[in-house]
């Protein structure tokens, strides 16, 4: 199953749209897609405006593979899951969202190695073809990283942060 | 019996914002912790027992809303009075730093993950006057702040 989420601030419709072309060219049936409120309405592939926190969880565990914007609560949601996840950044030119960050987050992580990365809608259609080859990530932990736990547990409790120069 | 635990308020917006603040739990053990967002349907990642709130949401572009939730921010600090308040944002977060500096709270700002180039907007205002101003990208890290102690990844 693919799973399609655009996250619950606002449409992407050049994602949907595009996932939406590719799975009726190729009669992908397994493919489920949250579109947002007020989104395109996709022809071809079943979807749902909005996703309660459960619906969301469900719709990820059954996924085999993530298709989303690179929003953070979708990316580490997937890493949490283990899923592969390709995802296409929202650009603030297009007015999908209100700056460019999420082009920072989607660089920054694929030097990282947490996520597989279109660029544009061209890149999106060659990587949908070659979806099932997309690799697993190595699963994430479910918490933060030790030292900003640590640092925050030491704040709370007034002793000086052992990472933080101030 | 008296409750000597630090008081901890850990609010944030919906979305990569909350899921970023759960990542934060373990700081959170010894504290007598209270979470807020903005969906009722939160409830479910913490589990039963939680001390769980639910304010308004609000994004920038709408100043009735905005001013909605930051009433219910205060409203909530009012009735909990926490020691720390800690956010990972957007707005909600950003009110309950600004709010909660001023009822006495020492306040903790955490900057989105999502954040890679810069300092979100709320970011760069909150520095002024939170206690602990924390980027999770060593690159945005200055002198005099925002530091940089690790990520949610």
């Amino acid at each position: 199953m693919i799973f399609v989420t655009v996250g619950s601030d606002i449409p992407f419709d050049r994602l949907v749209r595009t996932v939406d072309a590719w799975a009726r060219e190729n009669q992908r049936h397994d493919v489920f897609a949250q579109v947002g409120r007020g989104a395109w309405e996709p022809e071809f592939i079943p979807f749902a405006p909005m996703l309660t926190p459960t619906e969301f969880r469900e719709r990820l565990t059954a996924a085999t593979v993530i298709v989303a914007h690179a929003g953070m609560g979708t990316i580490l949601s997937a890493l949490q899951h283990s899923k592969p996840v390709l995802v296409m950044p929202r650009r603030g030119k297009l007015g999908e969202t209100r700056n460019d960050h999420q082009m920072d987050t989607a660089r920054q992580l694929l030097e990282l190695g947490k996520v597989n990365v279109a660029f544009d809608e061209e890149e999106l259609r060659t990587q949908l073809d070659t979806l099932g080859e997309i690799e697993v990530r190595e699963p994430i932990s479910p918490y933060a990283e030790l030292d900003l736990i640590s640092g925050l547990r030491a704040f709370i409790h007034g002793h000086p942060l052992p990472h933080v120069k101030s | 019996m008296t409750d000597n635990r630090p008081k901890v308020l850990a609010i944030s917006s919906g979305g990569g914002h909350w899921v970023q603040l759960l990542r934060l739990r373990p700081a959170f053990e010894g504290c007598a912790i209270s979470y807020a967002t903005v969906d009722a349907g939160y409830r479910t990642d913490l589990g039963e027992g939680a001390d769980f709130h639910v304010i308004p949401n609000s994004t920038r572009w709408s100043k009735w809303d905005l001013l909605r939730s930051a009433f219910h921010v205060v409203r909530l600090l009012v009735k909990l009075r926490p020691d720390v308040v800690v956010t990972t944002g957007a707005a909600p977060g950003f009110f309950a730093v600004r709010f909660g500096t001023w009822l006495g709270a020492r306040c903790v700002w955490i900057d989105s993950v999502a954040n890679a180039a810069e300092l979100s907007l709320s970011g760069k205002k909150a520095g002024a006057f939170v206690d602990l101003w924390l980027t999770q990208w060593p690159s945005l890290a200055r002198e005099g702040g925002p530091h940089f102690t690790g990520s949610v990844l």
